[in-house]
């Protein structure tokens, strides 16, 4: 498996400098945190990643995945996944296609995707869910089908944009587990942003203030 | 290619009425070489000032114009003011759509049907409470002052601003700020006047100025409610247009051209008005005054209008439907579908013709429309108000004033009475309102939507087929019927562009009304109102039932 590497990336908006000349090596199978207060620029760190960084901010700084420079490919080829706050489950979709609208189009076949959809569906507990309205599941629920549809898209590499936030005390720490057990399991470089301490002390890697310059 | 679609769809909209407007600009100055008018003069101003109508006919237009406007604007801000906290007003939310989608001529001509002497009202108030046998000798309608040509398009203007205003306070957190101004000890409606007022109001100023545009400017309700000797400029324009005599070409451009300045100098005035209000209102501020409401007005003006625009459409069936009628009976005598049955063909053609006509308009429009939006979410664009204004342009400037010139480009081009010229026309007119029915949702939607897709590897085009476009097929949906619904009720554009050959709904009930046939002018009226109607029901209804099992999208749009 392989790095994320990001290489002096800039963010600026106008005049303003959001990041300046950040580095970062995330290993394989292991969750790297980013930590901040909000308006220091994380998830905007996180979209010139993934490669869909607003236009408004001008971004520089290389990002390499496996070797393999990303900086100029277009966000769908760069396989990178990404979870945010919401679920954003697609609402026009019953909770089995939004899955398949993530399986990877390598998989081929019907009865195939649908078994691996099933299969993926019984990781997160929700076995027989493939038809439901995604609005009727709850929030942790939802969270978890989130989590299938980036990991079925056979991403490189995932990243988290405060994914826990949103959700309580109580499910946030069997959440947490979950997505850093399946990311950890296929050996990604998972890049967290967070505000949360607790964030960054479960994910148990290195951890980086943008407060303050980084190590 | 996207990235031309905004270039693309301005010029598409903006030409004909930049080119309408110099070719009105010219005749009006006697400039017209195909009708032997070569050199420029003032001749048609001096025939202009010559007409003895005139200073009573701009009279009458300005007091119509500004009346309807300022009427419409407090209606419509004392109901808006009320709604957080009116359940009832909330309902009005369901009444709006019949309203809006129901032709201004329509509406006029239910309206006319309803307050004339001899109309359902004294029906059914007489004899037993006015004493009247035979109808009264009262100008209700066609009144010298223009106060029903202000009534109805009072009736069509409050639920337009309505709507604008709800999809403004949508964005608003007016609940807390009442609140807050309540811990302050201000009442709810002062609260809201001078605090969520002066944010609402920026979002309203160009429909308002519209509405102004429009009121000053409008041919078939005032061809329907106005008074005839003389007219109000608009109907005068047109009637000055349709003389056989071309020398009248140049009097109806020069009165255009009045127009647009009437209306230029309308807009100047108001916006010397807005700064005053606000002037005020900031002094009333500093004081801190905390007036008690005394009365509440707005269920009332509420309830009053609902009900006059449905008993003016229910006015609109019941004629179309009516065998013998004898005043002052409540009811016909007897009901009939011998009306329909005569009219026959008479009514599907201009049926067909009126729809053909609006789906045409419509899904150019959309397709710009769509262009234009894809462009900016793709692109991560944010158009200013410059753009905003551009697309105001043809709701601004006075149809007379571009069309009179326009009719004259298209007949240069030999295209004048050609479905293209109609169908492009009629774009001028549905394009404004499509995109912005349909912006307003498309850039709520969460950009994150399409981020994610794309992170899940899909491509711009899977991203905009498979995600954002079927989040929006209810904006579509309700853009669709409204631009259907301008098309449908579009008067002046038709006949003009038209070249008076192409008989819609609307030109046929327009130049019925004015004749003495209650029964047929009604059933003209009654399809022109149902045709929009079923379309917008349609736009609510489809929605509801393809995503029946997606709860999710019910917030959308």
């Amino acid at each position: 498996m392989s790095a994320l590497v990001l290489d002096r990336i800039t963010i600026a908006l106008g005049e303003r400098r959001l990041i300046d000349s950040f580095s970062l090596i995330v290993a394989p199978g292991t969750v790297t945190t980013v930590m901040g207060p909000s308006g220091a620029g994380k998830s905007t760190l996180l979209s010139y990643v993934s490669g869909t960084l607003d236009p408004v901010f001008t971004g520089t700084g290389h990002v390499i995945l496996g070797g393999d420079e990303m900086t100029y490919l277009r966000p769908e080829k760069r396989r990178i996944g990404i979870l945010f706050q919401d679920d954003l489950l697609f609402p026009h979709l019953s909770v089995g296609d939004n899955l398949a609208f993530g399986l990877a189009a390598s998989v081929r076949g019907r009865a195939e995707r649908r078994a691996r959809i099933e299969a993926a569906l019984e990781e997160a507990e929700l076995s027989g869910f493939a038809s439901r309205d995604p609005a009727t599941l709850s929030g942790g629920q939802r969270q978890r089908v989130a989590v299938m549809r980036a990991l079925l898209a056979e991403p490189r590499a995932l990243l988290l944009d405060e994914p826990f936030a949103r959700l309580d005390m109580a499910l946030r720490d069997r959440f947490r587990a979950f997505v850093f057990g399946h990311a950890l399991r296929r050996g990604l470089p998972v890049l967290l942003v967070t505000h949360d301490p607790d964030d960054a002390r479960a994910a148990a890697g290195p951890v980086i203030d943008l407060g303050a310059p980084p190590v | 290619m996207l990235r031309l679609a905004p270039v693309l769809t301005l010029a598409l909209f903006l030409a004909p009425v930049a080119a309408g407007l110099l070719g009105t600009l010219l005749p009006a100055f006697h400039y017209l070489p195909a009708l032997g008018g070569a050199t420029v003069d003032l001749q048609p101003w001096r025939d202009l000032a010559d007409w003895p109508g005139l200073p009573r006919s701009l009279l009458i237009t300005v007091v119509t114009g500004f009346g309807a406007t300022i009427l419409s604007l407090l209606v419509a801000l004392f109901i808006l003011a009320r709604l957080p906290r009116g359940a009832l007003l909330r309902r009005l939310h369901s009444a709006l759509p019949p309203l809006l989608a129901t032709p201004h001529a329509a509406m006029a001509i239910g309206f006319a049907f309803l307050v004339a002497p001899s109309g359902w009202l004294a029906r059914l108030l007489s004899p037993w409470a006015t004493g009247w046998e035979r109808p009264p000798d009262l100008l209700v309608v066609q009144d010298p002052w223009g106060f029903a040509i202000i009534a109805g398009l009072v009736l069509k203007e409050v639920p337009y601003l309505l709507l604008v205003g709800l999809a403004a306070l949508g964005h608003m957190k007016v609940d807390r700020t009442l609140a807050l101004g309540a811990s302050l000890g201000y009442s709810p409606r002062t609260a809201w006047f001078r605090t969520v007022l002066p944010t609402l109001y920026t979002q309203l100023r160009l429909p308002v100025y519209a509405v102004l545009a429009f009121s000053h400017s409008v041919v078939d309700v005032a061809l329907i409610l106005g008074p005839s000797n003389p007219p109000t400029l608009g109907p005068q324009i047109l009637r000055w247009f349709s003389e056989p005599d071309l020398r009248f070409q140049f009097v109806a451009a020069a009165a255009a051209m009045l127009q647009l300045a009437l209306v230029v100098i309308g807009i100047a005035l108001w916006r010397a008005g807005e700064i005053v209000v606000a002037a005020l209102g900031r002094s009333l501020v500093r004081r801190g005054s905390r007036p008690r409401a005394i009365v509440d007005v707005a269920p009332p003006l509420a309830i009053l209008l609902v009900i006059t625009a449905g008993l003016a459409l229910l006015a609109i069936a019941l004629w179309s439907l009516a065998g013998s009628w004898r005043f002052p009976a409540a009811l016909p005598q007897v009901f009939t579908v011998d009306t329909w049955r005569s009219q026959g063909m008479g009514l599907v053609t201009p049926v067909l013709l009126t729809a053909a006509l609006a789906v045409l308009a419509t899904l150019a429009a959309l397709l710009l429309a769509l262009a234009c939006l894809e462009n900016e979410r793709r692109h991560g664009l944010h158009p200013g108000r410059g753009a905003l204004w551009l697309i105001y342009v043809p709701l601004l400037v006075p149809q007379t004033a571009f069309l009179v010139g326009m009719q004259i480009v298209l007949i240069r081009l030999r295209l004048d009475g050609t479905w293209l010229a109609l169908v492009w026309t009629h774009l001028v007119f549905v394009l404004p309102y499509l995109f912005l029915t349909l912006a307003e949702s498309w850039r709520r939607l969460d950009p994150r939507y399409a981020r994610t897709a794309a992170c899940l590897g899909a491509g711009p085009a899977r991203i905009l087929f498979a995600v954002v476009l079927p989040m929006m097929v209810r904006p579509i949906l309700a853009a669709v019927a409204v631009g259907f619904a301008v098309s449908a009720g579009l008067y002046l554009p038709t006949l003009f562009a038209g070249a008076g050959r192409f008989a819609t709904l609307t030109t046929e009930a327009v130049t019925l009304s004015g004749s003495a046939d209650r029964r047929v002018v009604g059933a003209f009226a009654l399809l022109q109102a149902a045709l929009p109607l079923a379309v917008y029901a349609v736009a609510l209804l489809l929605p509801a039932v393809l995503f029946r099992n997606r709860r999710g999208l019910r917030g959308m749009g």
